[in-house]
């Protein structure tokens, strides 16, 4: 049913370098009315790039970019009726208050005063901001900021969400309201592109797209992306993470090793056959690990082996 | 355009202004600072300047010629001193502008009918002050000669003589000579160059450096209602104070008002939207708060205050110099603030400077138009 509509976000070939670097190369995808889409990457992977680039304020080399049907590269400026962006950094005025922000955004978008307030009330209530809405914004905590981004940025309903990582250094509280209030937006029939730096937060997405050094690496549903990976992912507990990685290094089968706390996490073509000669190599010295089992692959394990594989293959 | 929209803009700067105190006191303060300033503080009338005095003659004569001078506004004669080094003493340490010497031989001379000299020492640090203070007293002794001559030659039998030909100074437009009143009306130059190009330098550079210009340009408000939105507020808030600097200069300094009130306000308007389409255009290329306000500063402010005629004749300047107050809108407009205070002209006489001043007012305000875009760079 969802491909029968149009893509609310339609990006295809879009690329954008500065100088001396290739930002955003020829990415193409789409996302769809009532999906939450995340862009996840590291720092510099080009996904600020992308989200500017979509929000009609950073022209593209080339490709194009459709949002609820108007042609972005052509028309930024009707594009912009439909989309709310919320930049990576706080973008809202802190010597207004809470009140005066929303009323803003409102404004400059046109919505009547009849529908900002209940809207508004409706808003900061979801956001358990209520009792705020006198304060300067530049008094608010960091997760109340970002809450009151996404409260402006959803006053004039609009079809297509742009969020330049929303979460990024956000108390885990205001990050389960946040999501929260995704989620009841679905209902409105939004399309929400979101970017990201935390892993476990794009398994929340529908869909989400890895992107690398401005490579869209992979795009699908985590689901998916996890069931469709050939590998295997285990888990070595151990006291010294770094000697065991060490007596690991050259072993037959390995894909990647990442030292993550108290564990060794590896990806191995077949955990089976691999678990034996994996455990002889460790046990050469006594004590160097506690136990050794396997795991679900997360989207963190499939994206550092797809980066790693990438790597070396460009390498 | 939606003027609802450049609305909406501009009722959010005018919050930001009223909650900022920094900008709150340029807006207040400083046209009233300024005003007061340099009504009182910047005097180049010379009134009252100290002399010493060292009468070696010590005659009736001599204390006549004394007389002569401290008759006159300009000398207050502050000590009469007993020898040479007393006297010298005077001028390096700044007690006294000018030391007169009165010859021994001073009324003996008068008396021969023969020529004698009184020397006068001048304090030249200033050299304006210089001149004109041996202007003053070369203009006190040649009157008192003269009269000495016609006194020497009636008491000689002569017919009682007349000096052939006086010129007969009548001052007109600032009657009293009062510096204030040359200088006042310049000041409402200085004030609207302060907000119109030094607060508003300030408007698009702060969007970028608090990074709240990158979700402003995602909405559908465009370039130009963010510019009028913006300027607005600076605009209303210039013509303000333009009204305030007038009604102090009028009522409090007595600076003379001959034209009329309209005219005042139209051509201040214009300065308006030139110094405010500078101070955009220069917070559009500067993208930084601090960089913006010091180009702000440069361009505008200290061209208003040296090379407009406020203070320093333009006539006076350099060849050069001249050629580029030409391309200093302030020049304009302190003339024309000078000729609606003083002289009265008509608006249809200020032509000469309303046109140049018009011609700056649309090609900045296209520049400044043009300068800005939604994008990031």
């Amino acid at each position: 049913m969802k491909d029968a509509l149009p893509a609310a976000i339609e990006v295809k070939g879009l690329t954008r370098s500065f100088p001396g670097v290739l930002a955003v190369d020829a990415i193409s995808f789409d996302v769809h009315a009532g999906e939450i889409f995340g862009l996840v990457g590291p720092d510099g992977a080009g996904k600020t790039t992308t989200l500017r680039m979509l929000a009609g304020i950073l022209p593209p080399e080339s490709g194009s970019m459709t949002l609820a049907g108007v042609d972005v590269v052509r028309d930024p400026e009707r594009a912009k009726h439909a989309l709310s962006y919320m930049p990576q950094r706080f973008g809202l005025y802190e010597d207004l208050t809470v009140e005066e922000n929303i009323r803003f955004y409102a404004d400059l978008f046109g919505v009547r005063r009849a529908d900002r307030e209940p809207r508004s009330l409706q808003l900061l209530q979801a956001a358990g901001m209520s009792e705020f809405r006198t304060r300067l914004a530049g008094r608010l905590s960091g997760g109340m900021k970002q809450k009151l981004g996404l409260v402006c940025a959803l006053i004039h309903h609009p079809k297509v969400i742009l969020l330049d990582e929303p979460t990024t250094g956000v108390d885990p509280v205001s990050r389960r309201d946040f999501w929260r209030i995704l989620y009841e937006l679905l209902a409105e029939g939004v399309a929400i592109l979101l970017s990201t730096a935390y892993l476990d937060e794009a398994e929340r997405c529908h869909r989400v797209g890895l992107l690398h050094q401005g490579n869209l690496l992979f795009c699908d549903t985590p689901a998916n992306l996890k069931a469709g990976m050939p590998k295997a992912v285990l888990v070595i507990a151990s006291r010294d993470t770094r000697n065991a990685r060490k007596l690991l290094i050259g072993a037959q089968g390995i894909s990647s090793m990442v030292i993550h706390g108290d564990d060794l996490r590896l990806v191995v073509d077949d955990a089976h056959t691999r678990m034996g000669p994996l455990k002889a190599r460790l046990d050469a010295v006594p004590g160097s690990y506690d136990s050794m089992m396997q795991v679900e692959p997360t989207i963190e394990d499939l994206f550092v082996d797809a980066v790693g594989a990438r790597d070396v293959a460009h390498g | 355009m939606s003027g609802r929209r450049v609305m909406v803009v501009a009722r959010k700067e005018l919050v930001q202004i009223l909650r900022d105190p920094q900008s709150l006191m340029i807006v207040i303060l400083m046209p009233v600072i300024l005003v007061v300033l340099f009504g009182y503080g910047v005097n180049i009338d010379l009134k009252g300047l100290p002399v010493f005095v060292f009468d070696r003659d010590g005659t009736q004569q001599s204390q006549d010629l004394l007389k002569h001078l401290q008759a006159s506004q300009y000398f207050h004669v502050q000590r009469v001193v007993d020898n040479y080094d007393a006297l010298t003493r005077g001028l390096d340490n700044g007690s006294a502008k000018m030391g007169i010497v009165i010859p021994w031989n001073f009324s003996q001379r008068l008396r021969a009918g023969g020529p004698v000299q009184v020397q006068a020492l001048v304090d030249a640090t200033d050299d304006n002050t210089a001149n004109i203070l041996t202007g003053y007293v070369q203009g006190v002794v040649q009157a008192y000669s003269a009269q000495v001559q016609s006194q020497w030659l009636s008491a000689h039998g002569a017919p009682l003589q007349f000096a052939p030909i006086a010129v007969e100074t009548r001052t007109w437009y600032n009657e009293d000579l009062e510096s204030s009143a040359f200088i006042i009306p310049g000041v409402l130059a200085l004030v609207m160059s302060v907000i119109g190009a030094f607060l508003t330098s300030l408007t698009i550079a702060r969007e970028w450096e608090r990074g709240t210009m990158e979700q402003l340009i995602s909405t559908p408000v465009s370039a130009g209602e963010i510019m009028l939105g913006k300027l607005l507020p600076y605009f209303v808030l210039g013509m303000v104070d333009t009204v305030v600097c007038a009604l102090i200069a009028i009522y409090w300094f007595r600076v003379p008002f001959r034209g009329s009130f309209l005219t005042l306000m139209g051509s201040s308007a214009m300065f308006m939207v030139v110094v405010l389409s500078m101070g955009f255009f220069i917070s559009v290329l500067a993208k930084g708060q601090f960089a913006a306000s010091q180009i702000a500063l440069i361009t505008t402010f200290l061209p208003a205050f040296l090379l407009s005629g406020f203070l320093f004749a333009i006539e006076q300047m350099p060849l050069p110099l001249q050629w580029i107050t030409h391309v200093i809108p302030a020049r304009y407009y302190v003339l024309v603030l000078k000729k609606i205070f003083l002289k009265g002209t008509p608006a249809a006489l200020l032509y000469a400077d309303l046109v140049p001043l018009a011609i700056f007012a649309l090609v900045l305000g296209i520049l400044a138009t043009r300068s800005f875009h939604k994008r990031l760079t």
